[in-house]
């Protein structure tokens, strides 16, 4: 690892200031700590941003909430609140990683953990994402685990966060506080596809700090779900949070929320389902021809085509389960 | 029911591992690994890594010391400028401090020659070939009578190949040693093993000693599923950094290094043909087996070899056939050759049970071999049936519906499955010194290693109950290579052959006993060769089977194992704590065959892709719901002075084949290629 300085920031201006080139803030350092021992992540400087006083999970006016940056994953998934109105984001918090990891682990870290591909975390291997126009052994190579959906030629990777997801479909807003100031990003926004410039997560610029995320309040059923190899502890293979209004049981959609994770570089905002749905009959048959509607744009790659079934069965099984649960 | 002498050390860290020694002016070793998978090293530029404060030294092929040339050719470390495996130790840093070590070693140039690497198997590869012997000492091939016709005639055929993917045995504890030489010329290793004996023999053959130069000890060892069974490359490093640093040197190989350089089992290549009659009666069984070896060692992984003595047929054949590819060694993990060969064989049982409409229990009764097939030898002990039995009683088998694909509880649907599991029960030869002491308690001394298995606990029941004494009374020595010499913990064969030895100096001692014990003490010595090698000739193994029960996701095909259960039959259970939980943990290491464990070769680059526990998943706590193991009693007169077989590697033994079994049962889909993931079970479903 490479010798590095720790300072802690008091203040979102302290913390702002200290991030110069070289730098990088620390969470929970669950995933930026990790990526430091394997030599992938090289930051002069650590930032440590988890005593700005963002630990808090707030009420808002219109009956949603503004979650810290700093709340752990751990706090985040045990709010009553967030149990009781917003189960799909404590499910999907919970499913995601160990009772220790979740613990450490903030939500601004959270979000901004990088992909799990194993050619992004070997530096002795090429790969653009970690060296830009280096290649992308993973497109030929091991993908099982990677996107079929919005990959480029240049990277297949996924973005790996269960979180995410759920905050995806919940329409949630990204506070940031950047060099030249405060702003409030779209949840869909934050994360980017690959296209060719891999190297780029998401659409925040050096030196800017999540202070919180804004979700709006829900006030329909909703569920997260996640498939993976292992009944615990394994990133999913393919996720999905989803939330569903009919105007009387069984009858019409009226609002529906569909995301998906573990397919593609950011989380899957499935909007073309969600369009084919609302004004239809909330039956089965509409969930899969919805879910196959989403999955027409699918490209998957030689040995993850699994995914495309995995993904278009969940989407039906879910919405059918938020119907008739 | 005894509790694990050294479990208060365990839980409180008193407990010392091999790390954790502590000693004055101690260096740490960081190794470098080869980049590509093979090829010539042209030059190692340590210049940027000398530079670093802290950096003692930097050993590579032009200044290693030269060692002894010994068979396993992983020990000749940094002896050569061939590379023969991508991940192979090329260099190593000694630094001040394990994170100056670390962070050298990445600034250590190697540059090299590649060349063109070829490290997949393939059942038609060109460079396969029998090896002289398989592990363990077998024949590659047996043949009797005329397998092909017999096959060919039968009325009943099952013709099937199955593939295990290469998997690592990760225990908890990496392959960790403490290296230092003293004035004396005496090189003394803490050490990570299962077996100090024989890495005391192979260091002193390395770095040209006599023995008694060579001093390991290895009080406690944090697992090793066989990975600590031969020394590894990282025992010959440490050492030779200790010798040119002149100070002690720790070295605990990183979990992403241990994929290259501690082991691993080989992928196997399976094809299968039983051929019976319409009642299921055997009368052809061939199994023949692809595998992998390296350039630097031949492996040869025994995997049709239990084939050799399961059932009773007329005609049959066994072959093994390896080839050598660039890749890294492999080597022992838990039941070698019987874990994958009986997943082929077990699975092709099922096959027949559903082709003949003969339940499988009852199929593998009928097959039961009185006396062993090939050899003709009688079984010391053959209670397969009875485990069956006991088994299919207790999980309810009778009332299984046979019918496939039929019972659905939601969306999920559900199946159960059988198969047999069998293990060699060997006794090998050794020492032990047993001893009264003046205050009238007893010393027992063997080089055993208890590898977190219960061996210490095990030998003290042993003692105590040669001594006809308590077990409050014994002290157990062990872990030390200057203790009386004994075998590895390896091949199930360690209770069995320190426990020998152990009695017999046991017995020995109560004979010079006879009143007042002077204040010196009384001691007696051992030694089992003569008496293990003038056995009578039988046929020793144990037996057992599982039952399994599997939900499968039908949206997602994710597999679940809600219930298990295994019957063992292994002689007479030493300690029934213990033996419980190394069962329960080789049926938990199947269930992580079955569903999850692969290490995935990269052919572009020829190492495996997923080196950590994030993605080469084991099971979790969450995997492992209801199981359990019993066995049925056995008194078997013919293998050691206690009447035990080893039980530590049985548990996984066709664990994965009623695993596997219970997942067609649940879907009408046979899975052929472990581990059964939902990517295969959704294309299926
Ligand atoms: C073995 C393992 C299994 C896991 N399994 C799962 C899983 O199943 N599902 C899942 O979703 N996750 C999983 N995780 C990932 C885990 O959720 C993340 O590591 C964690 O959420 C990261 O949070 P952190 O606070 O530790 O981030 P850190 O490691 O501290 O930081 C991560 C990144 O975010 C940046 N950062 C941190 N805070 C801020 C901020 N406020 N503003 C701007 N930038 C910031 C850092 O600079 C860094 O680049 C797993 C992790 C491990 C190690
Ligand atoms: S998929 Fe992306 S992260 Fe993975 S190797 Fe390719 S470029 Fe790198």
């Amino acid at each position: 690892m490479r010798p590095f300085t720790y300072a802690r920031a008091a203040t979102e201006d302290e913390a702002v200031a200290a991030c110069t080139d070289g730098a990088a803030y620390l969470g929970g350092g669950t995933n930026l700590v990790d990526l430091m021992r394997l030599g992938v992540a090289e930051p002069a400087r650590l930032v440590d941003v988890a005593h700005l006083g963002h630990d808090r999970i707030e009420r808002r006016a219109d009956g949603g909430l503004r979650i810290g940056a700093a709340v752990t994953n751990g706090d985040l998934a045990a709010d009553r609140t967030v149990r009781a109105e917003f189960p799909l984001l404590a499910q999907a918090v919970l499913a995601g990683a160990s009772g220790q990891i979740r613990n450490l682990a903030t939500v601004g870290g959270n979000l901004l953990q990088r992909t799990r591909c194993a050619y992004f975390q070997d530096v002795t291997k090429p790969c653009n994402k970690r060296e830009p126009g280096s290649g992308c052994p993973a497109r030929e190579g091991e993908h099982r685990n990677l996107a079929i959906l919005g990959h480029s030629a240049g990277c297949v990777a996924t973005h790996p966060s269960d979180m995410a997801v759920a905050l995806a479909a919940l329409d949630a807003e990204v506070r940031v506080r950047g060099r030249e100031g405060t702003r409030t990003i779209p949840f869909g926004d934050l994360h980017r596809l690959p296209g060719t410039a891999p190297e780029r997560d998401t659409c925040l610029e050096p030196g800017d700090l999540i202070t919180a995320v804004e979700v709006p309040p829900l006030r329909m059923p909703s569920r997260f779900r996640k498939a993976r190899e292992r009944a615990s502890f394994a990133f999913a293979l393919v996720s999905i949070a989803a939330a569903l209004r009919t105007d009387v049981p069984g009858g019409t959609v009226t609002d529906v929320r569909i995301a998906l994770g573990g397919v593609a570089h950011r989380p899957w905002r499935a909007r073309r389902a969600e369009e084919r749905l609302r004004g239809a009959r909330a039956s089965g048959e509409a969930f899969l021809r919805a879910a196959e509607a989403e999955l027409e744009a699918a490209e998957p790659l030689r040995d993850n085509g699994y995914k495309v079934p995995l993904a278009r069965n969940l989407i039906v099984r879910t919405l059918s389960g938020l119907v008739a649960p | 029911m005894t509790d694990r002498l050294e479990g208060w050390e365990k839980v409180t860290g008193a407990a010392r591992y091999a790390y954790e020694y502590p000693l004055e002016n101690v260096a740490y070793l960081a190794a470098v690994q080869a980049t590509v998978a093979r090829g010539e090293i042209l030059a190692v530029d340590a210049e940027a890594a000398l530079g670093m404060p802290g950096v003692l030294a930097v050993l590579s092929g032009g200044n290693a010391p030269r060692l002894a040339p010994v068979d396993d050719g992983e020990l000749a470390v940094l002896q050569s400028r061939r590379v023969a495996y991508r991940g192979q130790f090329v260099a190593a840093v000694i630094a001040e401090t394990p994170e100056t070590a670390a962070e050298a070693a990445r600034h250590v140039r190697v540059e090299y020659a590649p060349e063109a690497a070829d490290v997949l198997l393939r059942a038609d590869h060109e460079g396969l070939y029998a090896p002289e012997k398989v592990n363990g000492g077998f024949p590659a091939d047996t043949e009797s009578g005329d397998p092909d016709a017999a096959f060919a005639a039968s009325a009943v055929r099952v013709d099937a190949t199955y593939t295990t993917p290469a998997e690592h045995n990760n225990p908890m504890e990496p392959h960790t040693t403490v290296a230092l030489w003293e004035d004396d010329g005496t090189l003394v290793l803490y050490d990570s093993n299962q077996g100090p004996s024989a890495v005391q023999s192979t260091l002193a053959e390395v770095f040209g000693l006599e023995p008694a130069q060579v001093r390991v000890i290895s009080e406690h060892v944090g697992g090793g599923f066989g990975s600590k069974g031969t020394p590894r490359p990282n025992v010959v490093l440490a050492a030779m950094a200790a010798r040119v640093t002149g100070r002690p040197v720790k070295f605990a190989v990183p979990r992403r290094q241990m994929w290259a350089t501690t082991g691993y089992r080989t992928p196997t290549i399976q094809r299968v043909r039983l051929g019976a009659g319409l009642d299921g009666r055997l009368d052809a069984v061939i199994h023949e087996v692809v595998a992998q070896t390296s350039a630097v060692r031949e492996f040869a992984e025994q995997a049709a070899v239990p084939a050799r003595m399961m059932y009773r047929a007329a005609n049959r054949r066994t072959r093994h056939r390896i080839v050598r590819l660039d890749v890294p060694s492999p080597s022992w993990m838990r039941a070698p050759g019987e874990t994958p060969g009986m997943f082929a064989l077990e699975s092709a049982m099922d096959e027949l049970a559903v082709l003949t409409g003969v339940d499988p229990v009852e199929l593998r009764v009928r097959n039961d071999a009185p006396e062993d097939p090939e050899s003709g030898l009688p079984f010391s002990s053959r209670n397969l049936v009875a485990c069956l039995r006991e088994g299919a009683a207790r999980f309810g088998w009778d009332a299984r519906d046979p019918r496939p694909g039929v019972r659905r509880e939601g969306r999920t649907l559900l199946g159960t499955g059988v198969a047999a599991a069998t293990y060699p029960a060997s006794t090998r030869p050794g020492e032990a010194v047993a001893r009264a002491e003046p205050d009238g308690t007893f010393t027992v001394r063997v080089a055993a290693a208890d590898i977190g298995t219960g061996a210490r606990t095990a030998l003290a029941v042993i003692a105590a109950d040669a001594l006809k004494t308590d077990l409050g009374k014994v002290r157990m020595e062990i872990g030390d290579s200057r203790l009386p010499r004994a075998v590895v913990a390896g091949g199930s064969a360690g209770t069995s052959s320190w426990g020998t030895a152990v009695v017999r100096a046991c017995e020995a001692l109560l004979v010079r006993l006879n009143g007042e014990i002077p204040p010196e003490g009384v001691e007696a010595r051992a030694s089992t060769a003569d008496e293990v090698r003038s056995r009578q000739k039988y046929a020793r193994h144990a037996f057992g089977a599982h039952f399994a029960e599997v939900a499968v996701d039908l949206d997602t095909g994710e597999v679940r194992v809600p219930r298990m259960l295994g019957v063992f039959a292994a002689g007479r259970i030493i300690n029934p704590k213990a033996a419980r939980s190394q069962f329960v943990g080789g049926m938990t290491m199947g269930i992580g065959m079955a569903l999850l464990e692969e290490s995935i070769m990269d052919e572009a680059f020829g190492d495996h892709v997923n080196r950590d526990l994030a993605q080469y998943h084991v099971p979790t706590c969450a995997d492992i719901r209801k199981i359990d193991a019993v066995w049925v009693p056995e008194a078997d007169p013919h293998l050691n002075p206690m009447g035990a077989k080893g039980i530590g590697e049985i548990g996984i033994v066709g664990a994965a084949a009623a695993i596997a079994n219970a997942v067609h049962h649940a879907t009408g889909a046979r899975f052929r290629d472990l581990p059964i993931t939902p990517a295969r079970v959704l294309a299926e479903l």
